[in-house]
């Protein structure tokens, strides 16, 4: 019997589904669309090496076009979906086209929260390739910037800039701007990198007005504090694409609500994957949205063996997993550092830009940790990560991993 | 039977393929993935398919 599966959004999230989809077995018709024309473009180099230069157009792209004739992907690509018939099966589109499905898959994303300060021109946002090339350009002409928001984005376009050999400054509300993900102590040495790279930071502090125009802007901190800069980039979260969804009686609550196998609340053939999903984590008992590259590939494949195997569903409770590259430190998280009891650091005395965080949690279990410049450490932690352990294990592996330790 | 590539100059040492498939990846001291074996055989082509789709900078491909 023919079927059909409908996937709205060609980012990391819908173009993994259709990959895992065929890797799978799936033997249907595939279709994708997308409100962008670009063809399927990845997301992690935008703030990282293709905003610094070092990596060219082709090291972006998410599938390559022989592929999507390989795997007979129909990409419909520069026209958005507006709305879904659930009781129809069929999705329309914004030039009033309609699609019908067997099978949905929501993977629409999220965009960078827009700045609620308005400037004339000069401010960036960074989500798309088109938000990284304008940026690019602008940084030629710059001679400095001002990036408002300390997390991930805000410190790689920092890094990024200084790499264009611009003069940065940070600024975020929060006193310690990466303790909301790795707590205050060892959010801390982030600080202290922006600090080594010769970024200065006003943390603790918002912004109250930006003022001007392109190479003569304001930024007006709540203290009062005036900064000036040629540029400024907003990176203040993002906010899950959901507007189109408004009409179709799904359940909407920050993100498309689905259950622990990743549908779409109470529907059978309705999927969510990537930034826009907040489902059931079966682990942690509660609803989870995750704006991860890792997260967005590993839903992608839930979803497609729950497609390919309907008598056989699987539900979804991955351990999270991110990276982030800021200036020369290759930092690495996985499972829980935010809600934690305690944390132990073990440093590296033969390489200074190189330790680990392990972090328990209120059981005494290991729970999470993060990784500078060491990727050995890393996957080695990970994996205990999948089952229940004291921290005991962690730490001796860690131990044994420094120079001059058995291997 | 199938081979495993994986390109030592791109590999930035996330390990997502090890996660995926640790019959078939490590990584190094130096944070580098190793191949533990080249080939695979078919049984084995979703799961070696999974990790060559989960590694972010795409350093990994199968040769037919
Ligand atoms: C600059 C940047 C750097 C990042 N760096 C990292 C990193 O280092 N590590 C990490 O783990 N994660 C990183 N991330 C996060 C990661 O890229 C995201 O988690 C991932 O892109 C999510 O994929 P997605 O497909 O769910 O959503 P998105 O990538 O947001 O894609 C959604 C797609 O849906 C399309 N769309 C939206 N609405 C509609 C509609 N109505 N109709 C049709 N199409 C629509 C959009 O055009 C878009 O192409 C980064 C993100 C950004 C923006
Ligand atoms: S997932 Fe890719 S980058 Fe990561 S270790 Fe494997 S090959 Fe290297």
């Amino acid at each position: 019997m023919g079927s059909r599966t409908v996937v709205v959004g060609a980012s990391v999230g819908g173009i993994k589904t259709v990959q895992a989809l065929r890797s799978q077995g799936y033997a249907g018709e595939l279709i994708v669309v997308d409100a962008e024309s670009h063809l399927p473009y990845d997301k992690p180099p935008l703030s990282k090496g293709y905003l610094n230069e070092s990596l060219g157009r082709d090291r972006v792209n998410l599938i390559s076009e022989a592929e999507i004739n390989s795997l007979v992907i129909d990409l419909k690509l520069g026209v958005g979906a507006k709305k879904i018939d659930v009781a129809g099966n069929e999705i329309t589109l914004e030039d009033g086209g309609r699609i019908g499905y067997d099978n949905l898959i929501v993977a629409t994303g999220a965009r960078a929260r827009l700045s609620p300060w308005e400037a004339k021109d000069g401010v960036h946002l960074l989500r798309t390739l088109d938000d990284s090339e304008r940026l690019r350009k602008d940084f030629h002409g710059a001679r400095s910037v001002i990036v408002v928001g300390g997390g991930f984005i805000g410190a790689e376009v920092a890094a990024a800039a200084r790499h264009h050999g611009l003069e940065v400054t940070i600024v975020d509300p929060l006193e310690v701007p990466m303790g909301r993900v790795l707590g205050d102590p060892v959010g801390r040495l982030f600080i202290k990198l922006h600090h080594l790279n010769g970024v200065a930071t006003h943390f603790g502090n918002g912004v109250e007005a930006i003022t001007g125009s392109k190479g003569d802007l304001t930024v007006e901190l709540t203290d009062g504090r005036l900064l000036y800069g040629d540029l400024v980039v907003v990176g203040i979260g993002a906010v899950p694409n959901t507007e189109w969804l408004a009409s179709s009686g799904l359940l909407i609550d920050n993100g498309l609500v689905c259950d622990e196998y990743c549908r779409a609340d109470g529907q059978a053939n309705i999927f969510g994957v990537g930034d826009v999903a907040r489902w059931f984590h079966p682990k942690r008992k509660e609803l989870v949205r995750v704006e991860h590259w890792t997260n967005a590939v590993e839903q992608a494949a839930c979803v497609a063996h729950n497609i390919v195997n309907p008598s056989n569903i699987v539900s979804y409770a991955p351990i999270a997993y991110v990276w982030s590259d800021q200036y020369d430190w290759k930092i690495q998280i996985a499972g829980e550092t935010a809600r934690v009891a305690d944390f132990v650091v073990v440093e590296d005395p033969s390489n200074e830009n190189r330790f680990a965080a392990v972090y328990v949690d209120h059981s005494g279990n290991f729970c999470g940790v993060v990784t500078v410049n060491w990727p050995r450490a890393m996957i080695q932690c990970r994996r205990l990560l999948e089952n229940e352990t004291d921290i005991s294990r962690p730490l001796n592996l860690l131990n044994d991993l420094l120079p001059g330790k058995a291997k | 039977m199938p081979v495993i590539k994986a390109d030592l100059d791109l590999c930035q040492g996330y390990a997502n393929c090890v996660m995926e498939a640790p019959k078939f990846f490590d990584i190094n001291d130096d944070g580098v993935v190793v191949v533990l074996e080249e080939e695979f055989p078919e049984g084995s082509r979703s799961r070696v398919e999974a990790a060559v789709r989960s590694c972010p900078v795409s350093a990994l491909r199968i040769e037919e």
